[in-house]
C-alpha cells in the first residue's frame, strides 16, 4: 500500500470520464483489429486490449504540461492524451491525416501539442529519450514530470539500467510505468527475467518501485499519482509496476502457443471494462442507462474514426521526401541520392512481410468468427517475419 | 584571425555558442572535472557549471538518447562520445531515433542535437579505438555529417552544427587535435554545411581527401608538384551529408581525373559512394578510371609497424594520382 494512502479519488464525473476513455480504447482496438483483417491496416498491429486500466489510470495522474512517452503499443496512449481517434485511425490506415502523416504507423504515434511524445518501435529505445525530456524539465526548472511506459520485456534492455542510473544520479522528475503483461512478446516473464518482481528492478539504481493492480484503474491511478507527486516534489525518479494482461496476441500475427486458453480466461474474468463499471454501479456513481450511453458513444466515436480514415487521402507521392531534414539557410548541397522522382508502380512480388500480414489476417478472421479454431492450428510459413515462437521452433 | 589548435578551436566554438544561447549544454564521459579525454572541453565546467557541463556515466546509448529527448523538448545538447568506436554502442539512438524522429513523427518535432566524436588511427589503440566510420553515418538519411580537417573548419562547422535544427554527427580526428591554424574570431563566422573547400588548385588530377586525409592529400599534391611536375587539385568535402557534389564534379570536369582518399574501409566506403556519383554524373569527362586510396580492409592492429601500413600516407596517394595519368613515380617509395 506504500505510496497510495494520500491520494484521494476524484469526483464521480471524472471516474465516468475514465470509463468512457477505457471504452473508447477498447472499441478502437477492436475495430483496428477488424480493419487489419480487412487489409486496411498494414505492417504490425499491437493491440492493448486488456490494458486499458493501466493506460487510463496512469495517464490521468498527469497534468497537461507533463510528458507521456509510450512504446510500440501506443494507440491507447495517444487516445488517453486526447489525440482525436480520427487521427490515430488515419495513421493506422497510412493516410495523410494520420497523427504522424502516415509515416509512423501503429508503433509511431505522436502528438506533440498534447505532450504525447511518441510511440517507439525499438524496445527500450524510449527510455533514454524520456530521461532527456525529464532532463529538460530539470534544466529549465519547470514543474513538469515525464511518465515513461515500458513493458516487462524492456526491463532487460541495457537502456533500462542506464536510464535508471542517470535519472537517479541527476535527480530527474520521471516516473517509469512498467506495464507487466507477463510476456515479452511470447516469452513468459519467468523465462525472460531472473528477478520477476520488476518493481524491484530499479532499486539497485536508486529508483524506488511499487506495484499496482494494472487491471484496476483506481489502484493504478492512486499508485501512479503518489509516484508522480514524489517525482515532482522531491525531483527524483520513481517506478510503478502495473500487473496487467493483454487479452489478444502480441501482434496480429501471433498464434499464442506460449499461453493456455485457461490463463486467458482467468484474466478475462478481471476485464477492466467489465469490473470498473460494475464497481461504479455498485457505488451508485453510474447506472445501466448511463453505461449504455457511454458504450454507444465510444462505438460512435470509433465509427467516425473509421469513416474519417477511409475518406482521408493517402500521402501524395511528392511528399515522400518531406521532413527528412529541417531545411535552413546554413545547410545546402546534396543530402541524399534522391532522384527527385518517387519510384513508380510499387512491388510486383509479395514481400515476406506481406505474407506475414496475410497469415495474421487469417488468424484474425478465424478469431473474429468466434469459432473455437485456435490460431495456432493455422499453418505458418517456413520463414515468417519476427516471431519468437517460430525462432524457438526452428 | 587567431592561431589556434584544432582542440582549442572546438573549445572556442562550444564556449561562444554556450555564451550565446542558454539552451546549449554539454554531456559526455569525463568532459567536466577531467577536462575531456582529448582536453577539448577543458575549462568549460569552471565557466558554465555542472548544469551545463555534465559528466556522465559510461552509457553511450543512453547519453545520446537523453540528448534526443532534451532536444525534442527545445534544448540544444552537445554530446561528446570518447571515440567513434564507442558510438557503435549508441547506434540505435543515433540511427533509429535521432535520424528518424523528425520524419517518422510527421515533422512535428525536431532533434537539434550535436554528437561529437573523434576517429582515426595512429596512436596504437588497436582494433576497438582506431577506426574511421564516417561512411556508416553518411549512409543514414536524417543525419548531417561533418568531418573537419582544419582548426577553422572545426570551429565554423561546430558552431553551424549547434545552430542547426537537425541531428549532426560531428566527426573529429584524434591526430588533428594539436594541429594549429588560423581561425576567425568573429563569433558569428560559420562554415556552412554542404560547402566543400578547395585546398589547392590544380589542373591535372582531382584528389578528394576526407577528414585527416584532406591534409595527407594536400601534402601529396605538394610532393607531386615538387617531384613529378603534376598539378593536383585537392578538395576537402568538409561535410558528407549534405555533400557538395557540385564542387567535386566541377573539378573533375576540369582535370578529367579523380583520386579519392579516405582512412576508412574500402567496401561501401565514402570513396565507393563518391566514385559511383562521379561515374554517374561526369563519366564523359573521365580520362581514366577513378582511383581510391583507403584504409586497409581489416581491424586496426596494435603493433606500430602494422598500424603504419594499414592507413594511407602520401606515397600511396601520389602513386594513385600518377596512375590516373598513366605514370609510375619517378623514384619508387616517393
Amino acid at each position: 500500500m506504500s505510496g497510495a494512502e494520500a491520494v484521494d479519488l476524484p469526483p464521480a464525473e471524472a471516474l465516468r470520464e475514465w470509463l468512457a476513455t477505457m471504452l473508447l480504447i477498447r472499441r478502437f482496438e477492436e475495430r483496428a483489429g477488424e480493419m487489419y483483417a480487412r487489409a486496411k491496416i498494414g505492417g504490425f498491429l499491437h493491440l492493448a486490449i486488456g490494458e486499458e486500466a493501466a493506460i487510463v489510470g496512469s495517464a490521468r495522474a498527469l497534468r497537461p504540461t507533463d510528458y507521456l512517452v509510450s512504446t510500440y503499443r501506443s494507440h491507447g496512449h495517444a487516445l488517453v492524451r486526447g489525440t482525436p481517434p480520427e487521427a490515430v485511425m488515419a495513421e493506422l490506415f497510412g493516410k495523410a491525416d494520420g497523427c504522424s502523416k502516415g509515416r509512423g504507423g501503429s508503433m509511431h504515434m505522436f502528438d506533440g501539442k498534447r505532450r504525447f511524445m511518441g510511440g517507439y518501435g525499438i524496445v527500450g529505445g524510449n527510455l533514454p529519450i524520456a530521461g532527456g525530456l525529464a532532463l529538460s524539465s530539470a534544466y529549465t526548472s519547470k514543474d513538469e514530470v515525464t511518465l515513461c511506459t515500458l513493458g516487462d520485456g524492456a526491463c532487460n534492455q541495457g537502456t533500462f539500467g542506464e536510464t535508471m542510473n542517470l535519472c537517479a544520479l541527476w535527480r530527474l522528475p520521471i516516473v517509469f510505468l512498467v506495464t507487466n503483461n507477463l510476456f515479452g512478446m511470447g516469452t513468459a516473464l519467468e523465462r525472460h527475467s531472473a528477478v520477476t518482481e520488476l518493481r524491484a528492478r530499479g532499486e539497485g539504481f536508486g529508483v524506488p518501485g511499487v506495484r499496482c493492480d494494472g487491471m484496476d484503474v483506481i489502484d493504478t491511478y492512486q499508485k501512479v499519482c503518489a509516484a508522480i507527486a514524489r517525482a515532482r516534489s522531491e525531483r527524483r525518479p520513481m517506478l510503478v509496476e502495473a500487473i496487467t494482461y493483454r487479452f489478444r496476441g502480441h501482434s496480429m500475427a501471433d498464434p499464442e502457443r506460449y499461453r493456455t486458453r485457461e490463463q486467458v480466461q482467468e484474466w478475462r474474468a478481471r476485464d477492466p471494462i467489465e469490473t470498473f463499471p460494475a464497481r461504479l454501479i455498485a457505488e451508485g456513481k453510474l447506472d445501466q442507462g448511463a453505461l449504455a450511453e457511454l458504450q454507444s458513444r465510444a462505438r460512435q466515436a470509433v465509427d467516425q474514426a473509421v469513416d474519417f480514415a477511409e475518406r482521408s487521402p493517402f500521402p501524395a507521392p511528392d511528399a515522400l521526401y518531406d521532413d527528412i531534414y529541417v531545411l535552413g539557410d546554413q545547410v545546402r548541397g546534396s543530402y541524399s541520392l534522391r532522384t527527385t522522382e518517387p519510384h513508380e508502380g510499387g512491388p510486383s512480388e509479395r514481400s515476406e512481410l506481406a505474407g506475414d500480414g496475410e497469415i495474421a489476417r487469417q488468424i484474425t478472421a478465424a478469431l473474429a468468427t468466434g469459432q473455437e479454431a485456435r490460431a495456432s492450428a493455422l499453418e505458418l510459413p517456413e520463414a515468417p517475419v519476427g516471431g519468437a515462437e517460430q525462432e524457438a521452433g526452428s | 584571425m587567431a592561431e589556434l589548435r584544432y582542440r582549442e578551436a572546438l573549445r572556442e566554438a562550444l564556449r561562444e555558442e554556450m555564451r550565446r544561447d542558454q539552451r546549449v549544454f554539454l554531456m559526455g564521459e569525463d568532459i567536466g572535472v577531467f577536462g575531456g579525454a582529448f582536453k577539448v572541453t577543458e575549462g568549460l565546467l569552471e565557466e558554465f557549471g555542472e548544469q551545463r557541463v555534465r559528466d556522465t556515466p559510461i552509457s553511450e546509448n543512453s547519453i545520446v538518447g537523453f540528448g534526443i529527448g532534451a532536444a525534442m523538448a527545445g534544448l540544444r545538447p552537445v554530446v561528446e562520445l570518447m571515440t567513434i568506436n564507442f558510438a557503435l554502442l549508441a547506434f540505435d539512438q543515433i540511427v533509429n531515433h535521432a535520424a528518424h524522429i523528425h520524419y517518422m513523427f510527421g515533422g512535428q518535432t525536431r532533434v537539434p542535437l550535436v554528437i561529437r566524436m573523434p576517429q582515426g588511427a595512429g596512436h596504437q589503440l588497436g582494433p576497438t579505438h582506431s577506426h574511421c566510420f564516417e561512411a556508416l553515418f553518411a549512409h543514414v538519411p536524417g543525419l548531417l555529417v561533418a568531418v573537419p580537417s582544419t582548426p577553422a573548419d572545426a570551429k565554423g562547422l561546430l558552431k553551424a552544427a549547434i545552430r542547426d535544427e537537425n541531428p549532426v554527427v560531428f566527426i573529429e580526428h584524434e591526430s588533428l587535435y594539436s594541429e594549429r591554424g588560423e581561425v576567425p574570431e568573429d563569433p558569428d563566422a560559420l562554415v556552412n554545411f554542404g560547402s566543400a573547400a578547395i585546398r589547392r588548385e590544380g589542373s591535372d588530377v582531382t584528389i578528394v581527401g576526407v577528414s585527416r586525409m584532406a591534409r595527407t592529400a594536400t601534402r601529396a599534391a605538394q610532393a607531386l608538384a615538387d617531384s613529378e611536375g603534376v598539378s593536383a587539385e585537392v578538395i576537402d568535402p568538409r561535410t558528407l551529408r549534405p555533400l557538395d557534389l557540385e564542387t567535386i564534379l566541377a573539378s573533375v570536369r576540369k582535370t578529367n581525373r579523380c583520386v579519392i582518399v579516405e582512412e576508412g574501409w574500402p567496401h561501401g566506403g565514402v570513396g565507393a559512394n563518391l566514385a559511383a556519383l562521379i561515374a554517374e554524373q561526369a563519366f564523359d569527362y573521365l580520362d581514366a578510371p577513378i582511383a581510391r586510396v583507403s584504409g586497409a580492409d581489416l581491424p586496426m592492429p596494435y603493433s606500430k609497424v602494422l598500424e603504419d601500413i594499414a592507413y594511407p600516407h602520401e606515397p600511396q596517394v601520389m602513386r594513385a594520382a600518377l596512375g590516373t595519368l598513366g605514370r609510375q613515380p619517378a623514384r619508387d617509395g616517393a
